[in-house]
């Protein structure tokens, strides 16, 4: 163990498996939909079919996913269709710009 | 100018020849629906229309069901779109791609500065409001009063008084609220549409900070609330306008605080457009446009005058307080408003009921208990469906209504608790949704070498659906809080085949009458659903059949 303490803690590890299921658990809790975290297959689609989610619904978890993760979603990128493509991909934006 | 496009300006000329070469391509039929997503290409594309004479149609939702709708009213009606991808079943025009139009007119060119006269007794738009019977109902407008109103918003809103102004803002063209304050105020009064439709709090910043003051922002309670909520600063912008559901007085304030801005407030319809406007930090009033009179007759009121087409029963509880002005008291209660989308419990049921497999459907409003950042409170709904699942039941209603009405939580039941004059009382209704529904939920994994069938493909084995409902009723009968007993299927849909060795998810509910409602996901797909009945129970007539 080095005696010298790490200025700044570093991020935690992305453990996506854990990021899903916490996503997912958010997503459930703020849209207050009626199925388990779990039910949610990671590579469905969540806009319009697979989850059936609308627009109020994405600026809703936009919103959540912001207060949480510290990321600010942007809508005129390109990978904007992407991000709400599925979970999974919501998580791996998240991953690669969380700043909490 | 006219318009800004990523903080680009267009001006008269190029937009005056960019309606012409629109104008050139519309056909020869009577009615445009013009879908187009970008505001300025929706400008454009109504000028064309306008010039050419055609009626542009503009309904609040475009699902399949409203399409059929429209062509029924307008069998000649084409549809203009900027989007590639567009799936309205109707023909389409599409806007010609930006690039491809003629290069910018020169502006001394005289022949740049026509500006093409229009009647103001020319039919110019239709909207439409939803009806009981469900079909969308038609109202028109013609072009004098729709400018004669947005001269007037102008008036409210102190634009005479300031430089031309930059307007973005978040609602669609199409919406009577986008239409009047988002398009017609700009191309009407000398100031500047921007193209974009910004949707995120970041985008909303970044659409104002990219154009020049003064700035003004038009936009609903749904994303003034989110702004708030999201913490993202605004750059300078001079005024805040909201409209389609009513703002909270702590969000005004903390909108006008947070942006150092002036809010005011909107208040109108979309059979009338709109007639009222308040600064609701000022006080709770509101002031009616001048000409436009109210007539209150019993509970209702009745709006006229001025710039209003026809007089029009308002779907609000007005209280007339003084000469032009009046309190606003809450919706008749038929009505409801969704995320700034208006309809009525009775187009909504019409629709429900009509969802083949529906044996009588009701939506209702729930208490609204949660607060989420968006602050939206969906409609619930309750169905008599033994022969639907959800997923099935949602994706027909949304061929029908707009998605922002889609019910959650959709609750399936034996019977819809009416009392005896057959009414179903909101109370009631809400009571059944307060109940602790999920009677049980568990993961299932098969066994990989549990027996199984042949199954079509060679070396992929089926599960025998009996072992899947013989694990529900295990499931059912080892839970505490569902009767145990034998059981007969009352409906029973196998979707997907399942394998030895896959990790299932089992659910059931308890129905009213004592059956079990079941369904089986497997990573969040269904793979079967139906119902079980206890066999004390009384044979059902269409028991024994086998949904699908």
């Amino acid at each position: 163990m080095s005696d010298k303490a790490p200025l700044r803690q570093p991020a935690p590890p992305a453990n996506a498996t854990a990021l899903t299921s916490e996503v997912a658990r958010l997503i459930v809790e703020a849209l207050n939909l009626d199925l388990a975290a779990a039910d949610i297959d990671p590579d469905q689609p969540l806009y319009g079919e697979g989850l059936g989610l609308d627009s109020i619904d994405i600026l809703e978890i936009a919103l959540v996913v912001s207060k949480q993760y510290g990321v600010q979603l942007r809508a005129d990128t390109e990978e904007n269709e992407r991000i709400f493509g599925s979970l999974r991909q919501l998580v791996d934006y998240i991953i690669a710009h969380r700043t909490k | 100018m006219v318009a800004y496009r990523a903080g680009m300006p267009i001006f008269v000329p190029q937009f005056l020849a960019d309606v012409q070469r629109v104008a050139a391509i519309l056909g020869s039929s009577a009615h445009v629906l013009n879908a187009c997503a970008d505001r300025y290409h929706f400008t454009v594309g109504f000028a064309a229309s306008l010039i050419s004479g055609k009626v542009s149609l503009l309904p609040s939702t475009h699902t399949p069901e409203v399409v059929r709708q429209l062509s029924a009213f307008a069998p000649d009606v084409v549809c203009l779109t900027d989007e590639a991808d567009c799936t309205l079943a109707l023909a389409r025009v599409f806007y010609p791609d930006d690039a491809a139009l003629t290069p910018p007119v020169s502006v001394r060119s005289p022949a740049a500065l026509v500006v093409p006269q229009v009647d103001e007794s020319q039919l110019v738009a239709y909207v439409f409001t939803s009806g009981s019977t469900g079909t969308p109902l038609p109202y028109r407008k013609r072009w004098g009063r729709l400018v004669a109103c947005v001269r007037e918003e102008a008036q409210c809103f102190g634009l005479p008084q300031r430089p031309p102004c930059a307007i973005v803002a978040t609602v669609p063209p199409q919406h009577m609220y986008g239409f009047e304050s988002s398009v017609l105020i700009a191309l009407c009064n000398g100031h500047a549409l921007c193209a974009e439709r910004p949707f995120y709090p970041a985008d909303i910043a970044a659409g104002l900070e990219r154009v020049p003051g003064p700035r003004i922002l038009v936009s609903t309670p749904v994303h003034l609330r989110a702004l708030l909520s999201s913490g993202v600063v605004l750059p300078r912008t001079d005024l805040i306008v909201s409209s389609t559901a009513p703002l909270a007085q702590q969000l005004a304030l903390e909108t006008e605080q947070r942006n150092d801005s002036e809010l005011l407030e909107i208040y109108g319809s979309t059979e009338t457009g709109q007639i009222a406007v308040r600064r609701p930090t000022a006080g709770p009033e509101w002031r009616l446009w001048p000409g436009v009179r109210l007539r209150p007759e019993g509970e209702t009121t009745w709006a006229e005058g001025g710039h209003i087409e026809q007089p029009t029963r308002m779907c609000d509880v007005l209280e007339v307080t003084a000469e032009g002005r009046f309190l606003l008291h809450g919706r008749l209660t038929d009505l409801v408003n969704i995320a700034g989308k208006r309809s009525s419990l009775g187009y909504l049921n019409h629709h429900l009921n009509s969802v083949p497999g529906v044996e009588d459907g009701a939506f209702f409003q729930l208490e609204d208990s949660r607060v989420s950042h968006t602050g939206v409170a969906r409609l619930a709904a309750c169905v008599v469906a033994p022969t639907l699942d959800a997923q099935r039941l949602l994706e027909a209603l949304r061929e029908r209504i707009d998605a922002v009405f889609l019910p959650r939580p959709l609750l399936f039941v034996a019977k819809l608790p009416r009392n005896s004059t057959g009414k179903l009382p909101q109370e009631t209704l809400r009571a059944l949704a307060a109940r602790p529904r999920t009677g049980a939920l568990t993961s299932l994994t098969i066994p990989p070498e549990h027996p199984s069938l042949a199954g079509h493909f060679p070396g992929i084995p089926v599960l025998p659906a009996v072992v899947l409902l013989d694990e529900i009723v295990r499931m059912v009968e080892t839970d505490g809080s569902l009767t145990s007993g034998s059981w007969r299927i009352g409906a029973a849909k196998f979707v997907k085949p399942v394998r030895p060795g896959e990790t299932l998810t089992l659910g059931a509910e308890p129905l009213p009458n004592g059956s079990i409602r079941f369904n089986i996901l497997r990573a969040g797909q269904p793979v079967a659903h139906g119902v079980l009945i206890p066999s004390a129970l009384q044979q059902r007539p269409d028991d024994g059949r086998q949904a699908g």
